[in-house]
């Protein structure tokens, strides 16, 4: 046995360069800024490109652009960073250009507390694009999470042609944890496919059977049209109302459908459990504390814990919770994914536990919850 | 060299727009250099200077308001043998300030082609970066109010080498295109044009004005020579070249047996200066020794050398859920503000905890057993107490045992770090203070 010493952002950052990341570019904030640190140690060494933007704006912009001409490209931030990527965000989402966005989450509202943890952003991840095109959120647990989700984050924006949102927390990112990277059983590297040669290339056509448009890069030999603007398949804007229903369908379509293959969780289910704790992040850590203890008590509750958080793995959620009268939502924020679960689990009493005051939830507070039912 | 233009899309501008002018103007430059559709990308803006691509027959990247100097700049970092041309108008201009700046900064080889009508055409003729404040324009009495932006000067002084401006019906429109792109390093054309849709509707504006307005402007030299240096990408290549691979992370075999069974949660509470983030680092790289799971947490201020720093860390044989720390089993307590930082933990020790504490270094009355040291009596300077307490708890085989605090700083440091680092750890004195 051999442990490495690692906090989870230079994890991201070692998962996002065994992934085939050779470009990032980011604004410095506080919890994200080991990310930019470690790329740019990691990154020209390799022939990559590691890049400081001007703002948060502009860091994501630069990416898209290098996405574009073909590479594999990521970019880190936090909150008040996170909302200036918005509107790149929805380019990315509506004019599918692959790209790993990394939310290192703290204390909000706004500038908030840029050394205290929490999950504040869970909603805003998902509907912080103009348009409301689902979107892919993943959510590391632990320093392992944050190297092996960077891998699954990469394979999944290159397939799908689409952002892919890593929501991490301080309280994961710059906890340093050990860890053996030499252990992960590491997914293959999906690349972008291009059209076999001789097959017809239209920048957003989906072909029969796929799910994302072929991709040639921006600076090959064939022109490539990109554009945020409302287009058809040949990348020109277009006021057909029919063309346009059907690509924002397949825009959504390519997410939901495809879901039930990347929806990363972690089910601890007990027999006889009438209760369920549902969670993500790095809560999960207490609750995997709480499950634990009380099946040494002979009390056992089921946990659930969810590493894709959007799309909402419905059909999942649904079985696992079939067993048990109640679900709690436990969450490092006054109530943000309980709502999805209120929703799926109509006819089961859904408890809520939430906390943003920069704490971590307790194993303590979860027991009281689940005891006093 | 044949057109590149979209033989398909045609100009869809106003009659009588000067965009048309720089259209072909662009496309004659292209021909001029031989350029072929695959070496040239046209990334636009958004508004009427924001349809250029659409027209071209080459690479094309249209994005949102004002960042397309972003995208620009990625894809001639990612493709440095393509051809980039940027087209913005004046509104552009203004709601991508920090971008121009930065580029004018940063020497990337882009070309930057100002489409400048002095309106915002598309929205309905409001108010740019350059309108005059004399001018009728959409924005009410708004324009009267601001002083317009001469981008030239602007350019100059952040540090631009190319930068020049000419009027759309210049003859010689291809040639100062071409010159700008063939710049090797950021150029910018401010190129004044008319906008019959909205501008001129209100306002008097003709080719001629445009061109004895131009000519009242002092004359801007380009390349301007105190600005001319390496071209970024070049640059950027060359100095990344020059980086040393970073080796995969080091990896701790685990050849000890830890001296207590079970997880143990360890605080120090430092200050600034006292190295209380690397004494937890070698902390938790002892426990990796004795193959112990760890975590550690630091808490500094953001002004990062004055304040509290406390570490918090757990070693334990089993996999680590929680990370927080609510009841540790030792504290180090080395330093007043460290301690102020945490004193509701001191309620919740019980009288197996033990607090090492750095003498006059007072804590709140607890029920944990306290074994004082006297560090400045043995010589020990602020900055290697947090190192001396580990020696301490290890030398009193609390958590740690002094093999696995010794590999751990073989792991960590090397040279006269080390020797200094080992003979700290060998010269502190255990004995407790009565
Ligand atoms: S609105 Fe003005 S800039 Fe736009 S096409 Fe018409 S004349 Fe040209």
């Amino acid at each position: 046995m051999a442990f490495s010493l690692m906090e989870g952002n230079e994890a991201i950052a070692r998962g996002a360069i065994a992934s085939g990341c050779r470009f990032f570019a980011g604004y410095p904030i506080t919890p994200a800024t080991t990310i930019f640190n470690t790329m740019l140690k990691l990154l020209p060494p390799l022939g990559g490109i590691c890049l400081q933007g001007e703002d948060e704006i502009a860091s994501i912009g630069y990416c898209l652009g290098a996405s574009m001409a073909g590479l594999k490209v990521m970019t880190a931030t936090s909150g008040p960073g996170i909302s200036l990527y918005s509107e790149h965000i929805s380019f990315a989402i509506g004019s599918e250009i692959p790209i790993v966005i990394v939310d290192v989450q703290r204390l909000g509202p706004s500038t908030g507390s840029a050394t205290r943890g929490a999950d504040g952003d869970i909603q805003f991840l998902r509907w912080g694009n103009s348009g409301g095109l689902p979107v892919i959120v993943l959510a590391p647990v632990d320093v392992n999470d944050c190297y092996s989700l960077a891998l699954q984050a990469f394979n999944l924006a290159e397939e799908f042609r689409c952002p892919v949102l890593i929501a991490s927390n301080k309280e994961i990112a710059l906890t340093l944890e050990n860890i053996d990277i030499d252990a992960f059983a590491k997914p293959e590297n999906i690349e972008r496919k291009a059209p076999s040669p001789g097959e017809p290339f239209l920048p957003f056509e989906a072909s029969s059977g796929r799910m994302a448009p072929y991709f040639l890069p921006i600076g090959g030999k064939v022109p490539v049209r990109q554009t945020s603007s409302t287009h058809g398949p040949d990348g020109y804007i277009t006021t057909d109302s029919d063309e346009i229903a059907k690509i924002q369908d397949r825009l959504k379509s390519k997410i939901l459908s495809a879901a039930d293959r990347f929806s990363f969780h972690e089910a601890r289910l007990e027999e006889g459990a009438d209760t369920m704790i549902l969670t993500y992040g790095v809560t999960a850590r207490a609750a995997r504390a709480v499950h634990k203890e009380q099946k040494k008590r002979g009390n056992p509750v089921s946990l659930l814990i969810l590493k894709t958080l959007w799309p909402v793995p419905e059909d999942l959620i649904r079985k696992k919770a079939v067993n048990v009268k109640r679900v709690v939502v436990v969450e490092m924020n006054l109530g943000q994914y309980v709502r999805e679960i209120e929703r799926i689990l109509p006819d089961k009493k859904v408890d809520f536990l939430g906390q943003m005051d920069g704490r971590l939830i307790t194993p303590r507070q979860i027991r009281e919850v689940i005891i006093h039912a | 060299m044949p057109s590149l233009l979209n033989v398909s899309r045609p100009p869809v501008f106003c009659p009588g727009c000067s965009h048309e002018r720089i259209t072909h103007a662009l496309d004659n430059a292209f021909q001029n250099m031989d350029l072929y559709e695959d070496q040239i990308v046209i990334v636009t803006d958004i508004g009427c200077s924001g349809l250029f691509d659409t027209f071209f027959h080459t690479h094309a990247f249209h994005g949102l308001h004002g960042r397309a100097l972003t995208y620009a700049a990625g894809l001639k970092m990612a493709r440095p043998e393509l051809n980039v041309i940027v087209t913005m108008g004046d509104g552009g201009l203004g709601i991508g300030g920090a971008h121009i700046l930065s580029a004018c900064r940063r020497n990337l080889d882009l070309t930057l082609l100002i489409l400048n009508n002095f309106n915002f055409g598309m929205t309905g003729g409001q108010f740019s970066a350059t309108t005059p404040p004399e001018a009728q324009v959409g924005s009410g009495f708004l324009n009267r109010l601001e002083s317009p932006l001469d981008v030239c000067r602007l350019a100059s002084s952040a540090g631009a080498a190319y930068v020049t401006r000419c009027s759309s019906y210049a003859k010689n429109l291809a040639e100062e295109i071409e010159n700008a792109v063939r710049f090797d390093g950021f150029s910018i054309l401010d190129i004044w044009g008319i906008c019959p849709g909205r501008y001129t509707k209100r306002n008097r504006l003709t080719p001629q004005i445009i061109e004895d307005s131009l000519a009242k402007l002092p004359l801007i030299k380009s390349p301007k020579a105190e600005n001319l240096r390496k071209e970024y990408g070049k640059h950027y290549r060359e100095l990344s070249a020059g980086q040393k691979p970073v080796p995969s992370p080091a990896k701790i075999e685990a050849t000890f047996k830890p001296p207590e069974p079970g997880r143990q949660e360890l605080v120090i509470l430092g200050s600034a200066g006292q190295r209380i983030i690397t004494a937890g680092e070698i902390l938790c790289l002892a426990g990796l020794t004795a193959g112990l799971r760890v975590t550690q947490k630091n808490e500094y201020n953001i002004t990062v050398l004055r304040g509290p720093s406390i570490s918090e860390l757990i070693l334990s044989p089993e996999e680590i859920d929680f990370t927080g720390i609510v009841e540790p089993n030792v504290i180090l307590a080395l330093s007043r503000e460290g301690v102020a930082r945490r004193k509701h933990l001191f309620n919740h020790l019980d009288n197996n905890a033990l607090i090492i504490q750095a003498l006059k270094v007072e804590v709140p009355s607890c029920n944990a057993r306290i074994h004082q040291i006297d560090f400045k009596a043995q010589d020990i300077r602020p900055r290697d107490r947090a190192l001396a307490a580990l020696s301490v708890l290890a030398k009193l085989n609390k958590v740690i045992h002094l093999e696995m605090l010794q590999s751990a700083l073989k792991f960590r440091f090397r040279g006269k770090i080390l020797a200094s680092a080992l003979d700290l750890v060998d010269r502190v004195e255990t004995a407790k203070l009565m």
